[in-house]
């Protein structure tokens, strides 16, 4: 997993609420056996019609926000499904991070894995996140994951709260599994306990 | 000692280590595996060269992309499909893990076949690259869905790096009303609690009407935790539990069942555990349900009619009037009119025999309306064998249905089963979202009984009037 830098970058409004996993990456991409190129296809069939055409009002198709590397979001991002299509594809296409007032908890987990970080904000700090994500190209958003801080293009910055565990793994860009491993003789011994306490599981 | 929720015990069971700031290194005792989330995981191992930690803990079984016809052995049309069912068994073979291929009677969908197989037992950690998961919770086990990620994470460290959530109640009082199930239930509290409402905790399902249950009807209702944003659903073992467990092929025996048995009846929460958030609901008040939206929170009773985006407010306003654009669906429509072409009964909400047997009562003698599609997809090879057995497989061909082989089929509408754009279905299934059962394909979500009594009539229907 790659470290996870500071962004500077056009932020992309998505208001609607509930925004969940089928349309971040809908079903018939998921037969791949491989996480990459996946981005082609995010929010496919708001962001295509049936015949493949781009739909030019879904806002990803707008030209101010075909770069977009952060998304701003109503509330509840994320619910649904546990595909873990839905990260590899917001990051295939190059969206490094999300703020809403909330996510769903399995997405939400996925995100980290992946070097995405999302951010829980207040719904007043959204909104006028929100406010300033419709400005477009003309307004970059900065999120400084060592400092805790998104700032807009005009000064304003708000702090925001991450796990200090999740948020070292991203800034070192560390793999769970190495650091688990590190623990196998916990795991060892816990496995030898159980195997005494619950011998039928 | 201070009093536990059952959540809690399970929790405390499974904790290996602690840090400071609470991450906990949490064991795993079952991990259930299917094609459509796996692929990655397994090559991940196979690159750093790591191999499956427990595969005796291991469980897969192929169900999102088979197809239901009879002659899927022979082949399976999409190629995309075919090549992710490989690599599920040859990945099955390389780690050597528990496997149910597809043409093995037992396959079937995951949720259905863990239990059925006496795999999920009480007081376990059960965990699946797939949301339903939560369905497991019916036996008093911690169950939950994960990322790719952290399916490989599992399968080469049979742990997981969790942080604990919060204890939610949801406590039915009383009994239900004739014609009301545990999917109606289960679709009143997301509509309760909203969609995000269950965020952050773990959901214990108690009361009369939840005790009330079978084992079947307490699956149904965990199935659904998910659909409130819950991590899981929970509820606590009792005799109906040890008696559905007994004898299954998984389950222990001998001493080493009255050792377990002596554990499992510790499984319940303490008197004057404490609860961060509470829900209660009155059985009696609980009436058949149906979605009209594209939203599982979007719930009202059969008996209602279709909502205005001015009755919502703030961000569920715009959300609403997509919904009712996506759906088709004009405000003040009552519900018993709106027509359905489709008739799905299955998924791992609904696919058990009990569901089946609920949906052929309401069918015998009847036929489905010209011009629908109905289908029936048993939710797994058993449960499709048994109901031949009792006889429901006639009935449900007698009144026009299709039956299929087990999968999960129009649920998530990977395999052919799909809507076509703009079809509406009344589906047993636990998702209603845009394009879930096919692009542009309309879903309204109900129990067995409702939609049958859909199919007969060819519209939303209040399951009441035939009974
Ligand atoms: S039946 Fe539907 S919800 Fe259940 S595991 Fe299959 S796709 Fe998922």
């Amino acid at each position: 997993m790659d470290k996870f830098q500071t962004i500077t970058g056009v932020a992309v409004p998505m208001p609607l609420v509930n925004i969940d996993t089928d349309m971040i990456i809908p079903k018939q991409f998921l037969k791949t056996v491989k996480r990459s190129g996946l981005g082609a296809n995010l929010f496919d069939e708001m962001r295509f019609d049936k015949d493949g055409n781009e739909v030019p009002d879904f806002v990803l198709n707008q030209p101010a926000y075909r770069n977009a590397e952060v998304i701003v979001a109503g509330d509840n991002f994320g619910c649904g499904s546990s595909r873990e299509h839905a990260p590899w594809a917001l990051l295939d296409f190059g969206v490094k991070c999300v703020i809403s007032t909330g996510f769903a908890d399995i997405f939400f987990n996925n995100c980290f894995q992946n070097g995405i970080l999302p951010i829980v904000l207040p719904k007043e700090q959204v909104e006028l996140l929100m406010k300033e994500a419709e400005k477009g190209e003309n307004a970059r958003i900065t999120i400084d994951l060592e400092k805790q801080e998104v700032s807009t293009s005009d000064g304003t910055a708000i702090n925001f709260e991450v796990d200090p565990f999740k948020r070292q793994c991203l800034l070192d860009g560390l793999d769970d599994i190495d650091l688990t491993l590190e623990k196998s003789t916990s795991i060892e011994k816990f496995e030898e306990q159980a195997a005494a306490s619950r011998p039928w599981v | 000692m201070s009093p536990k929720t059952l959540y809690d015990k399970i929790w405390d069971a499974h904790v290996i280590q602690e840090a400071e700031d609470g991450t906990c290194l949490l064991y795993i005792d079952r991990h259930l595996v299917h094609e459509v989330t796996s692929p990655q995981a397994f090559e991940g191992l196979r690159l750093s060269g790591r191999k499956v930690r427990a595969p005796d803990r291991t469980i897969a079984v192929p169900d999102h992309n088979v197809p239901t016809t009879a002659d899927r052995l022979e082949h399976v049309e999409n190629e995309e499909s075919r090549v992710q069912l490989d690599t599920l068994d040859e990945n099955a073979a390389e780690f050597g893990i528990h496997y149910y291929p597809v043409s093995d009677i037992r396959q079937g969908i995951v949720h259905i076949v863990g239990p059925e197989q006496g795999w999920t037992l009480p007081g376990m950690t059960v965990v699946c690259g797939d949301s339903h998961t939560a369905t497991h919770g019916a036996f008093g086990s911690l169950a939950h869905g994960i990322g790719t990620s952290e399916v490989e994470h599992v399968l080469a460290t049979q742990t997981l790096i969790q942080q604990k959530s919060k204890n939610m109640k949801v406590e039915i009082t009383g009994k239900l009303r004739p014609g009301v199930t545990a999917k109606d239930i289960t679709l009143s509290v997301v509509g309760a609690t909203g969609a995000a409402g269950g965020t952050g905790y773990v959901i214990e399902y108690c009361g009369e009407a939840i005790r009330d249950l079978s084992m079947e009807g307490r699956m149904t209702v965990c199935n659904m935790a998910i659909e409130g944003g819950a991590r899981a659903g929970l509820i606590a073992p009792d005799e109906k539990t040890f008696e559905y467990v007994m004898g299954r092929p998984h389950a222990p025996k001998g001493a080493q069942w009255e050792t377990a048995l002596a554990w499992w009846k510790t499984l319940f929460t303490d008197d004057d555990a404490h609860f961060d958030k509470v829900l209660t609901l009155k059985g009696e008040d609980i009436a058949p349900v149906v979605t009209w939206g594209t939203s599982p929170e979007d719930v009202l009773p059969i008996t209602g009619v279709v909502p205005a985006a001015s009755d919502f407010e703030g961000g569920k306003v715009a959300a609403v009037q997509r919904a009712l654009d996506y759906m088709g669906l004009k405000a003040g429509t009552p519900l018993s009119e709106v027509p359905v072409d489709t008739v799905f009964i299955g998924s791992c909400t609904n696919g058990r025999i009990e569901d089946l047997r609920a949906a052929a009562a309401i069918l015998k003698g009847k036929k489905i309306k010209d011009g629908i599609r109905a289908m029936v997809v048993p939710g797994s090879g058993l449960v499709r064998a048994q109901a031949e057995e009792e006889g429901l497989a006639d009935i449900f061909m007698d009144a026009g249905f299709e039956w299929r082989l087990a999968g999960c089929s129009m649920c998530l509408a990977m395999n052919p089963d799909q809507l076509a754009p703009g079809e509406r279905c009344a589906a047993t299934s636990n998702r209603n979202f845009e394009g879930r059962q096919g692009r542009d394909g309309r879903t309204h979500l109900m129990s067995p009984e409702m939609a049958a009594a859909a199919a007969i009539t060819g519209r939303l229907t209040d399951v009441r009037e035939m009974i």
